[in-house]
């Protein structure tokens, strides 16, 4: 049973991080790529974690709690280098999408292009 | 007296906690010479540096921190599907879109962990925040019906956390 | 069951650092090349725990830790770099 558990917990996590990597490869412009890596990849990390806890605490007497701590790093930095790279991406002026729909307020952001 | 006493030795019992479970989780072990270490470490790396950390942290109501975070695990795992289903699918069935959303919350700390809630449910990602820290600009990967996913994010997400972390 | 899963799971993701590869040649520009090793390094992560999995040895997680950390000020320093020209000011 437990085998299986960690057989289907791999393979999730392997799949969500092979998403995040066709995002990456496949979306048009810089804002769109930045969602596959951002998310797909720390859930899909977070899932092959999960399925080594489970294997270390099983296998050995004690349990194996330490994964914990890279997945909670990886869910505390993901978001964090993700808004920094968008910051840098607006300030460099990257070209976005023609079809990017715009609500709002949001003249604050642009830049006059050069 | 004591009170006074207590704040000084302990200027941030939050991160104590959080410093002494990492500590035992970083040696894998609840060995009683580790649970000590760790416990005197906690103690005394909050006493030194507390000089860095100006603002105090005071969580208002733990059972909603607890309710919130469920609810963004649980948001994560299904939104993941969704993206994955529309990075699989069509380049030119996406619509993306910058839109900004108008804070309540006025603490930073409440304001970093409305962005980085954000950024972890899938399909939104908080790109800057205004000057006046009054307003977040948000990039969408697909969105069909702006005010409404602007109202969304207000009502599950900053709802929440403007109750745990009100003006302390 | 684990054992026939994780040569897939090797695989699956060889192919998405080959893809965030790709990317990083590609570029078009330095904001996308910076996304793809971030994403690089992530994938790295997943590939180190998964060859504890494999070896089954515990001592892989110190350099996953380490990984995650190192990648994370990495991508930190990159973007800074974009923002200001400068890293350490």
């Amino acid at each position: 049973m437990l085998d299986w558990i960690l057989a289907a917990l791999v393979l999730i996590g392997a799949f969500f991080t092979l998403v995040g990597s066709i995002g990456l490869y496949k979306l048009p412009d810089f804002y769109m790529r930045l969602h596959g890596p951002t998310k797909a990849t720390t859930l899909g990390v977070g899932a092959i974690l999960i399925a080594s806890m489970l294997y270390f605490s099983f296998s050995t007497d004690a349990a194996s709690l330490h994964e914990i701590l890279v997945t909670l790093f990886l869910f505390i930095t993901a978001p964090v280098s993700a808004h920094l790279m968008a910051k840098a991406a607006l300030h460099v002026n990257i070209q976005q999408v023609a079809r990017t729909q715009r609500y709002g307020d949001l003249h604050q952001w642009d830049k006059p292009s050069e | 007296m004591l009170k006074n006493f207590y704040t000084r030795l302990l200027p941030h019992p939050v991160l104590t906690v959080i410093l002494w479970l990492i500590w035992l989780l970083l040696n894998n072990t609840v060995a009683a010479g580790h649970i000590l270490l760790g416990l005197i470490l906690a103690i005394l790396i909050p006493f030194l540096t507390s000089a860095f950390w100006p603002e105090k942290v005071r969580i208002q109501s733990p059972l909603t921190l607890f309710r919130f975070l469920v609810i963004v695990l649980w948001d994560i795992v299904i939104a993941n599907m969704i993206v994955a289903k529309l990075i699989l699918g069509r380049n030119d069935d996406l619509k993306p879109a910058f839109f900004d959303v108008e804070l309540d919350i006025q603490t930073p700390l409440g304001v970093s962990l409305l962005a980085n809630t954000i950024s972890l449910t899938p399909g939104t990602v908080s790109c800057d925040l205004s000057a006046d820290h009054r307003r977040l600009l948000v990039h969408a990967l697909h969105v069909e019906d702006i005010p409404g996913a602007i109202k969304h994010i207000k009502q599950r997400y900053e709802t929440p956390l403007k109750k745990v972390f009100t003006a302390c | 069951m684990l054992e026939t899963v994780l040569p897939i799971a090797f695989a699956l993701l060889g192919i998405s650092l080959f893809l965030s590869f790709v990317r990083l040649l590609k570029g078009p520009d330095l904001p996308n090349r910076i996304l793809a090793l971030d994403t690089l390094y992530i994938n790295a992560i997943a590939l180190v725990v998964l060859l504890g999995l494999h070896l089954g040895s515990a001592l892989y997680f110190e350099a996953a830790l380490l990984i995650a950390v190192m990648g994370f000020v990495g991508t930190i320093a990159l973007s800074k770099y974009l923002l200001r020209g400068d890293i350490i000011e």
